[in-house]
């Protein structure tokens, strides 16, 4: 893991800050615009077919209703409005057909960013309940499916659960903070791709990007882990460093992740909105078919990617001095320190590579979805069950973990209505306590 | 000294796995591995009642780790173990304890912040106020507690800790606490006390007098078992010692015989007689008691 | 021009600070109390205790027609029973597991409450809007009249559940009390403190720990309870992570381990946030600060960051609390 300078990282960091305290999107008003969804419903066969007369309603960002109405026989409702901006589209599922459900019941209402002259789309998916359940119609397609994309989930997590179980090694303490981490690098891939740091300072406009304007999101990304590993120098040559000297307990530390947790979380609310936005590059791709499975070219890709960086990961910590160190001091603390390592060193490289993973994990995987501000603590919970099942503290047990929690979570919606499959992974780690307590990889540790 | 004592012995043979004529505490074929290596393995042990007996071996000897089978605070792979002639076998730590079975910690587990009396207190069996219910109407459990109180009171003026009663036991010494935890253990009134290396970290002008206490003990009919590594302790005070290495029983019988045991001596200088503790138990419970 | 109508903030201050939320918090810190503050227990779950009161309650009205008593008691017996499945798996374990899973279950609870799934029991999204009659036939305070000292004044209604809730939030305190001072306390704190050493004396840890699970969680079940009452609905996005760290600031605030410092902890947490957000919306009001630099949504988020710094802050430099003395608190034990 090599490290930034340390002028520079000071002052990319003061940057990003200040990007958070200016208005971040404006306003451009002139034509009409339309607002538009499309409401389909996936059949047995993975065909979309559109559902008709399901109410909309159409609000504005100062909550006034714009306009409402009902799909067509196209599954389409599509509505003018006067002026560019954010609004909502909240969807009665009340006129939905008997059987059928939001997939996803937290993008009720969807928001829609208008910009001049567009025309703002979104979908709502549904699911058919009874069509999995009643025909027992659940396929050898559906389930691989299911299968690489849980995988691909998985793997996102994992990024995440190394450094979370490896600063648990360490230093013994659970970071509650750590989907602050994720959100962390999330946001600042998407601020580099969209702004660059014109974005704050405007004189810098006519500079080559990443200072003067967007750059590729793949940049972006590159941009964003090294600023989450900068973050987690910072949060430990700052704070956790400081605790430890002071000899402060590790309850005492966990409630300080869980404050420093909601101020970044709240940071990011404030300065980011509460809307989900989307990445310049790649949005909207359509799926290439690979054998029986459907996946876009931009999740091949950042699946890839992720594989190859754990692998990385997983030869650094086995090949390399440091790596060993990491695994070393992880193992058994006093045993590393009176063999001559430098624990404290040690910590803070892990910090700074487990929040470089985060990081990157997390534009991975908003890349997939959408950048939201509170992506980092939805996922946190995963991580967790990522992290206990693979063993608390071991770097291939998180990464083991977290690959069996995507699969299920995924798999899961076989059984359980999509809105609930996170539930699912989350009872999967209570049953998992009850049977293995010490998780997969780890070392036996209970009492009695 | 204590030649009434261990006159009950005196026909026993001193070998490995020896009956005797009263056992309050048998272990039988009791094995315990950790990651491949095996901690103990020990055949048969009979411990006799009412005298004490020392367990002594050199660092890694799997002593600890053979403690804590016997008291239910780690569970065999496989074996046997009978207490008062029942089986124990899977019995966790506090059952064994109600039925009369009680244990020190070698690194003192005084209640750093409850006070003297109130860890004193805590170590009475069968309270009737330690139900939840029972609990919040006092008149249910005021005279026990009162009655309780007294005893505790009486074992501190004994102790020697009657004058810092209502400290909070952190404030207490590393070997007051070694007092406070005996005491804390006769509070139960227990048939057997098992002593985790009582001397350690004591410093010699306790030493004598913590003892004399163990000595105590077994003139009121309680059993002593304690663990220690330094076989000069033991001389004075155990009417049988029982001697482990590499996880096995090597050894038993009188003082002086063992002393005069080549597998004993061997298995002493064969290791480093003046290293620290034993890394391997006390990484173990590192882990247990974060 | 006043930049800031003074008269008005301290009003709308003493009104929260003695108010529903007020009481609410303090129940739920009671119970957290009991877990962390006497049994070590890190439960990072209670809105989800919160939670089981308040839809064991109201579901028992809303959904099935009940009467009141059943629905208290199904109330109680929906965080009991959540205690229970809790305690199960994580008891045994060490602490940090148990605030995991403890994080992980409300999380759950929240989730299941507002799918689709359970809609016919739980109404999803929308929550339980139609259970607040029964309740209000107890009502002895006319709703349409105020009730209050000077100018803390609350209407009928929800004054009813303000009494009903600081006379709990009382009796709660009375109940902790005599259990902390007996000997089941005596075990409790002995365990709070090392596990080990309890359980070579012949405790049960197990037992007390999921005894102690079940008080505090069905306390909280209370402060759902009430909550519900006082605003005549339970929706599912108030129990939220974000509201269980709340009740752990109040603890931390009032002092952990110390029995009427919850109350404390709550009456300051709801007085400062209220006082910091009615200042800050004035000032955005009335041009102080600009609304290019923040507007009075972003004033609302100001809390998080109050709530989250003082958290870190009071623990690492003052975890015994505003009240507390630093000598017996349980946070320094590891």
């Amino acid at each position: 893991m090599e490290m930034p300078g340390r002028p520079r990282t000071a002052m990319l960091f003061v940057a990003a800050i200040l990007f958070f305290l200016l208005p971040t999107v404006a306003a451009f008003a002139q034509d009409s615009e339309n607002v538009a969804t499309r409401i389909t419903v996936e059949d047995e066969t993975g065909e979309r077919v559109p559902v008709e007369g399901v109410a909309i309603t159409v609000t504005d960002d100062q909550g006034n209703e714009v306009g409402a109405g009902a799909t067509d026989a196209e599954g389409v409702f599509m509505l003018e409005v006067p002026e560019a901006g954010t609004y909502q589209l909240l969807l009665d599922d009340t006129t939905l057909p008997e059987g059928v459900s939001l997939t996803n019941s937290d993008r009720n209402p969807a928001t829609v960013i208008l910009r001049e002259g567009q025309t703002g789309a979104t979908i709502f998916a549904l699911t058919s309940g009874d069509a999995v359940a009643a025909g027992g119609g659940v396929t050898l397609r559906q389930i691989a499916q299911l299968t690489v994309e849980g995988i691909k989930f998985g793997l996102f997590i994992a990024m995440a659960a190394i450094g979370l179980s490896l600063i648990f090694g360490t230093t013994g303490l659970v970071n509650f903070a750590h989907g602050e981490l994720i959100g962390w690098g999330m946001l600042m891939a998407y601020f580099f791709n969209f702004y660059g740091l014109a974005g704050v300072f405007g004189w810098m406009a006519s500079w080559p990007p990443p200072f003067g304007g967007g750059v590729n999101v793949i940049f972006a990304a590159v941009i964003a882990m090294v600023l989450g590993g900068a973050l987690g120098w910072l949060l430990d040559a700052v704070i956790f460093s400081k605790l430890r000297a002071r000899g402060v307990g590790l309850i005492s530390q966990m409630v300080v992740t869980i404050g420093l947790s909601l101020i970044l979380r709240y940071f990011f609310l404030f300065g980011f909105g509460g809307s989900p936005r989307f990445y310049q590059d790649y949005t909207a791709q359509s799926a290439i078919h690979i054998g029986i499975i459907d996946i876009t070219p931009k999740d091949l890709v950042i699946s890839g990617l992720s594989v190859l960086i754990l692998i990385g990961v997983g030869l650094f910590l086995i090949m390399t001095r440091w790596g060993k160190a990491m695994r070393a001091v992880s193992d058994n603390r006093d045993l590393a320190e009176s063999s001559g390592i430098d624990v404290q060193k040690v910590i803070r490289y892990v910090w700074v590579m487990g929040a470089g993973l985060a990081a990157l994990g997390g534009v991975f995987d908003s890349l997939a979805e959408t950048v939201r501000w509170d992506l980092g603590f939805r996922i946190l919970l995963l991580v967790f069950a990522g992290v206990v099942l693979g063993g608390l503290g071991t770097a291939f047990g998180a990464l083991v973990g977290s690959v069996i929690v995507g699969i299920g979570i995924q798999l899961s919606t076989v059984w359980l209505p999509t809105e609930l499959k996170n539930v699912g992974a989350l009872a999967l780690l209570a049953l998992v306590l009850i049977v293995r307590p010490q998780g997969l990889l780890g070392r036996r540790e209970r009492v009695g | 000294m204590h030649a009434d004592r261990s006159a009950v012995l005196a026909g026993v043979a001193a070998e490995p796995g020896v009956p005797k004529p009263d056992p309050i505490l048998v272990a039988d074929s009791l094995q315990r591995s950790f990651g491949g290596i095996r901690a103990v393995d020990v055949d048969h042990l009979e411990v006799q009642r009412g005298i004490i007996t020392g367990l002594i071996g050199p660092n890694g000897a799997g002593k600890t780790t053979f403690f804590n089978l016997l008291t239910g605070f780690d569970q065999p792979d496989n074996g046997k173990k009978s207490f008062n002639g029942d089986s124990i076998d899977g019995k966790s730590p506090h059952a064994l304890a109600r039925q009369g079975m009680v244990r020190t910690f070698q690194l003192t587990k005084s209640l750093t912040k409850l006070s003297v009396i109130d860890n004193m207190k805590l170590g009475a069996r069968h309270q009737s106020g330690e139900s939840l219910w029972r609990s919040m109407l006092r008149p249910l459990w005021g005279s026990e507690e009162k009655a309780i109180e007294q005893r505790a009171d009486e074992l501190l003026v004994r102790f020697k800790l009657d004058h810092m009663r209502e400290e909070y036991a952190g404030t207490l010494s590393g070997g007051q606490r070694k007092l406070l935890e005996m005491a804390r253990a006769l509070m139960s009134e227990p048939d057997l006390i098992m002593l985790d290396e009582p001397m350690a970290g004591v410093n010699p002008a306790l030493t004598q007098s913590l003892l004399e206490h163990v000595k105590d003990l077994a003139g009121q009919g309680i059993s002593v078992v304690f663990v220690e590594h330094d076989m000069d302790v033991v001389r004075d005070i155990s009417d049988w010692v029982v001697v482990m290495a590499e996880g096995a029983v090597i050894a038993e019988g009188p003082h002086d015989s063992i002393t005069a045991n080549s597998d004993v001596i061997d298995a002493y200088l064969g290791t480093h007689h003046d290293a620290p503790l034993d890394v391997e138990v006390d990484l173990d419970w590192k882990e247990a008691d974060g | 021009m006043e930049s800031v109508d003074w008269g008005f903030v301290l009003e709308q201050t003493l009104i929260q600070a003695l108010g529903l939320n007020a009481a609410v918090y303090a129940i739920a810190a009671i119970g957290l109390n009991m877990h962390f503050g006497y049994a070590g227990l890190l439960n990072f779950g209670q809105a989800g205790f919160v939670a089981m009161g308040a839809y064991g309650m109201g579901i028992a009205v809303n959904q099935w027609g009940y009467p009141v008593w059943v629905a208290v008691l199904m109330g109680m017996l929906f965080s009991v029973g959540f205690a229970v499945l809790l305690g199960l798996p994580t008891l045994r374990l060490r602490a940090d597991y148990l605030a995991i899973v403890t994080i992980a279950a409300a999380e759950i609870v929240r989730l299941v409450a507002r799918s689709t799934a359970l809609r016919d029991i739980t109404r999803g999204a929308e929550g339980l809007n139609e259970f607040i009659g029964p309740f209000r036939e107890f009502n002895p305070f006319n709703p349409s009249a105020t009730y209050g000292i000077w100018f803390v004044q609350y209407r009928g209604n929800t004054f009813f559940a303000v009494v009903i809730g600081w006379t709990l939030a009382a009796l709660f305190v009375l109940i902790t009390y005599l259990l902390i001072r007996s000997p089941w306390g005596r075990v409790v704190k002995a365990i709070r403190e090392d596990e080990l050493a309890a359980r070579a004396l012949g405790k049960n840890a197990y037992r007390f720990k999921m005894q102690a699970l079940i008080i505090g969680g069905v306390m909280g079940g209370f402060a759902g309870m009430v909550d519900a009452i006082g605003k005549a609905t339970v929706q599912p996005d108030f129990f939220g992570a974000a509201l269980t760290f709340f009740f752990w600031l109040v603890l931390i605030l009032g002092g952990v381990g110390r029995v009427w410092a919850p109350i404390a902890g709550s009456i300051l947490y709801w007085g400062l946030i209220t006082f910091v957000q009615n200042t800050g919306r004035q000032l955005v009001d009335n041009g102080v600060i600009r609304t290019t630099i923040m507007d009075t949504n972003q004033i609302d988020q100001i809390r998080f960051w109050v709530v989250g710094g003082a958290l870190a802050l009071l623990m690492v430099y003052r975890p015994q609390g505003i009240f507390g003395s630093r000598e017996e608190m349980a946070l320094d034990a590891r």
